[in-house]
């Protein structure tokens, strides 16, 4: 009588032999499962982390106390206070014989041309723009902050290392010294950069500022807005509320999710054939770059639009058609209030990104190099991302810094764009 | 500027419409007590007479001003001597520049002739007659259309059914232009690409493995022939998505299972948003973080092990690459993971299988072609991306496969291409649009293909 060997083992101990194993198997799932959510927390950690660690520095500057003695004979020595002898004017002389008066034993070229260099050459500006709005001033002293040069800036800021050996940094031992012997009178100092949040921009990092930049995104964004909220909500209504199921709707919502699909470089292709080459409109102008966002935002605009539309129950519908409203009051007086605060998140985030977006713009020539600020969206102008874009090319150390901050800026108005939607959503959404 | 204030007194004009036709309709029928004799309610009568009003007038401005550039510039044209005339279009185009700029005082480029001032006059004359006449014009419409409608204003008159289609027809209007904007799309790159496949033959395009799109200036430069072979591009372009699929397939798609089949409630509400921040970061800081931080990272790093690495290398590009499109891959996958009807988790469960066996036996078969869906929509967006690799990827055109050297791709070259100034006859310009249509071709296909599966699948189970 031979039992055959398989009756031996009952199914409970094959489970239990592997059972081990696999709750081990189950274990290291999991933990895989929680290394990449955490990992892609890291990231998010690690890019804000970076960015602010090198940028916060930017909303300071380092400026140095000078005793400027307004001279007649370099200002005005015909004494006529004309404002074209005043703007003229050398005024970056005034501040080299402050500096001079400061270190009187610099001899040399090479040694006094360190030393003109520690202050920036927007300091002869910022003379100017005193003298012409007060030309009191001239024949008078007065002790003011100057802002630094950008290597004097980095090295105050603690990201050129003192301790290097000279040829690796870029700021000689001499002009360190007198780095040093200004910090021990405390005559140079960190103050807030009101200048990086309202000028324009600049070759000098310590005179760059992204007032401009600002604008630009903001009259674009205000173009962005105008033409691709009511288009996106026309066409939302037309697609939800009015049009029949035909060929031409589906062919209609077919080219919206494709478009939305669509990188957003060949938008830019498209202003630059369709607006530039073919209307005639202006290069790098808020105007042609809101109308390719435009096309670039209308897609998740109608998506979002639709959704929202959607949410509104049939019984509303109903209701007012059956005390005899036209379809169109329907839509108009009923639906689109009530879908209105689904419309507004969905435009909210396309701006967002119509806000970070920057490939398309660079096509259209808003690359360009403005220092002006722009004072409408026919003038020439560049967005917050392209002048990120164009800073990080930038070689100088300093620039770094100014893109981080710039990063930062952007960032902000990102978040606060996106706070505003969820609180919009959280507020007026309503479960039927 | 002139143009806002026309603009203006016409919104003005309308609201005056507005109000006399509503008057008018009230009026009609002895105030507001005769309401119930009109067919519609008195403001439809309002804005039937604001539409006649405003519509058409605006109608012709719109076509004024996008008509007026093109015959000035051909009046002006007309007007110049025979000798200017007959200039090639572009060199034309150069004087017809200075001539606008000495109009509007601003920097000319070269020497300013006398006849250059006269038709410069010319074009300044001309510009001031058509605005006057596009005042005169537009305002006595407008003024027109407002006693049209004034008159059809009557109790009998269907107002509310006129002003409906009228809003209709607008509604429809603005929905063409998601077709408008696929067609412009398509013919600015296609006529283009049709120009630069006239000099350059399309077999050379397609299957060249060379690609240096520098034009000879003189004949005898050295390397003056350009090249346009694709390939080269290609491959960059495929071994970045590559890469950066490879960061992001396995990160996106473990994180998706994990918060959708195992976090607990508080810590997905934590973690899912704190995710997502990473599709709204712009990518043109993605780029900063890849050009700035993670290529010298890459590059010192491979420097102490030895190994020679570019400072643009496609590994630093397509690593950032993957971090952006994290949350693309896992918010779509977790879509369909939540899809799966939970009947066939609870069979799994109750057979004795583990909750990660379910996952992986029961579930990812299951949601397998969503997944892959989202997975092309993903490469689609990683072809198509430009911020990231026009910052940290190089400009060189090398065909390898070693994620250690520098490679370019096509949106770097579009970019390169078409920064800066243009001839727009010169086939290295040409060649932007060329590769804008081939990008626009694939990720087209991959986009159509991927939303085919996911709504196919979607259907499945619903």
């Amino acid at each position: 009588m031979n039992k055959p060997a398989v009756d031996q083992t009952r199914t409970i101990d094959r489970v239990n032999a592997t059972l081990k194993q696999r709750y081990n198997r189950e274990r290291r799932f999991r933990r895989f499962g929680l290394a990449a959510v955490i990992l892609g927390l890291l990231f998010v950690a690690l890019m804000f982390l970076n960015i602010i660690s090198q940028g916060y520095s930017a909303f300071y500057q380092t400026r140095i106390l000078l005793d400027i003695e307004y001279r007649q004979e370099v200002i005005d020595p015909a004494g006529e206070r004309d404002p074209a002898t005043l703007s003229a004017a050398d005024y970056a002389a005034l501040v080299k014989s402050a500096l001079r008066a400061l270190y009187p034993d610099v001899k040399g070229r090479g040694e006094k041309r360190e030393l003109y260099g520690m202050v920036s050459s927007g300091a002869a500006l910022v003379l100017r723009q005193r003298v012409m709005s007060d030309p009191e001033l001239i024949g008078s002293r007065q002790a003011l902050w100057l802002p630094a040069d950008d290597d004097i800036d980095m090295l105050v800021k603690g990201r050129i290392d003192r301790n290097a050996p000279e040829s690796e940094r870029r700021i000689k031992n001499r002009v360190l010294a007198w780095v040093e012997q200004l910090e021990a009178r405390g005559a140079i100092e960190k103050q807030f950069n009101l200048g990086f949040l309202t000028g324009g921009d600049s070759r000098e990092p310590e005179l760059a500022g992204i007032g401009g930049a600002v604008m630009g995104s903001l009259y674009t964004l205000i173009v962005t807005l105008l033409l691709s909220f009511p288009i996106g909500v026309a066409t939302a209504l037309y697609l939800e509320e009015f049009a029949p199921r035909n060929r031409w709707t589906d062919l209609v919502e077919v080219n919206i999710n494709n478009l939305a699909a669509v990188p957003s470089i060949v938008f830019g292709l498209l202003g630059l054939a369709v607006f530039i080459n073919f209307f005639g409109l202006p290069r790098s102008a808020p105007l042609v770059g809101g109308m390719v966002l435009t096309l670039m935002t209308l897609p998740t605009i109608i998506i979002a639009s639709r959704a929202a539309l959607k949410a509104v129950p049939p019984s509303i519908r109903e209701a007012a058609l059956g005390i005899g409203a036209s379809r169109t009051q329907t839509v108009f007086h009923h639906v689109l209030p009530l879908a209105m605060p689904g419309m507004l998140t969905g435009t909210i985030i396309g701006m967002a990104q119509a806000l970070g977006e920057t490939a398309p713009l660079l096509m259209i020539g808003m690359v360009a190099f403005i220092v002006d600020i722009p004072g409408g969206p026919m003038d020439p102008a560049t967005v917050l991302p392209v002048q990120i874009f164009l800073w990080a090319d930038s070689p100088e150390r300093a620039f770094m810094e100014k893109t981080s901050a710039a990063i930062m800026v952007l960032l902000g108005f990102l978040i606060l764009m996106n706070v505003i939607a969820v609180i919009l959503r959280k507020r007026f959404e309503r479960r039927w | 500027m002139s143009n806002t204030l026309l603009i203006l007194i016409l919104l003005g004009l309308m609201a005056l419409a507005y109000r006399l036709g509503m008057r008018r309709s009230q009026r009609l029928v002895g105030g507001p007590g005769g309401v119930r004799d009109l067919h519609s309610l008195p403001s439809y009568y309002g804005f039937f007479t604001a539409i006649w009003c405003g519509l058409p007038a605006l109608l012709v401005l719109f076509l004024w001003v996008s008509l007026q550039s093109g015959v000035i510039r051909d009046l002006v044209i007309a007007d110049l001597p025979e000798a200017v005339r007959t200039l090639p279009p572009a060199q034309l185009g150069l004087v017809i520049n200075d001539i606008q700029n000495l109009a509007q005082g601003n920097i000319v480029s070269g020497e300013v002739s006398l006849e250059m001032e006269r038709a410069a006059a010319h074009y300044q004359r001309l510009r001031q007659t058509s605005f006057a006449a596009s005042v005169v014009v537009v305002l006595s419409l407008a003024l027109l259309g407002l006693s049209v409608g004034w008159r059809l204003v009557s109790p009998k008159f269907r107002a509310r059914n006129r002003v409906e289609s009228v809003i209709k027809w607008l509604l429809v209007g603005c929905s063409t232009i998601a077709i408008f904007t696929t067609l412009g799309i398509v013919l600015s790159v296609l006529f283009e690409s049709i120009r630069f496949f006239e000099m350059v033959p399309i077999g050379e395009f397609l299957f060249g493995l060379d690609w240096s799109p520098q034009m000879a200036i003189r004949e005898d430069q050295v390397g003056s022939s350009g090249a346009f072979g694709v390939i080269p591009l290609f491959a960059g372009t495929l071994l970045i998505a590559l890469i950066a699929m490879l960061v992001a397939v396995p990160i996106g798609l473990m994180s998706a299972i994990y918060l959708s089949e195992y976090a607990g409630a508080r810590f997905r509400a934590w973690a899912k948003p704190l995710l997502e921040i990473l599709a709204g970061i712009p990518t043109v800081v993605y780029g900063f973080f890849a050009a700035l931080t993670v290529a010298p990272f890459i590059r010192d790093n491979g420097a102490l092990l030895g190994l020679d690495v570019s400072s643009e290398s496609a590994l630093a590009a397509g690593l950032v690459m993957g971090i952006m499109i994290i949350p693309f891959i896992s918010s779509l996958s977790d879509d369909v993971i939540n899809a799966v009807p939970q009947s066939m988790r609870d069979a799994s469960l109750g057979i004795g299988a583990t909750h990660s066996e379910t996952v992986r036996k029961v579930i990812l078969p299951a949601a397998l072609p969503g997944i892959v869906g989202g997975i092309l929509l993903a490469v689609s967006r990683a072809i198509g991306e430009t911020m990231i690799v026009v910052m940290a990827a190089g400009l060189s055109a090398n065909l390898t496969a070693n994620p250690l050297q520098s490679v370019t791709t096509v949106t770097v070259q579009i970019v390169t291409l078409l920064v800066g100034d243009q001839e727009f006859d010169s086939p290295k310009t040409l060649a932007a649009f060329a590769l804008g249509l081939l990008l626009f071709l694939i990720t087209l296909v991959l986009n159509v293909v991927a939303l085919h599966v996911v709504r196919k699948y979607r259907e499945a189970y619903e």
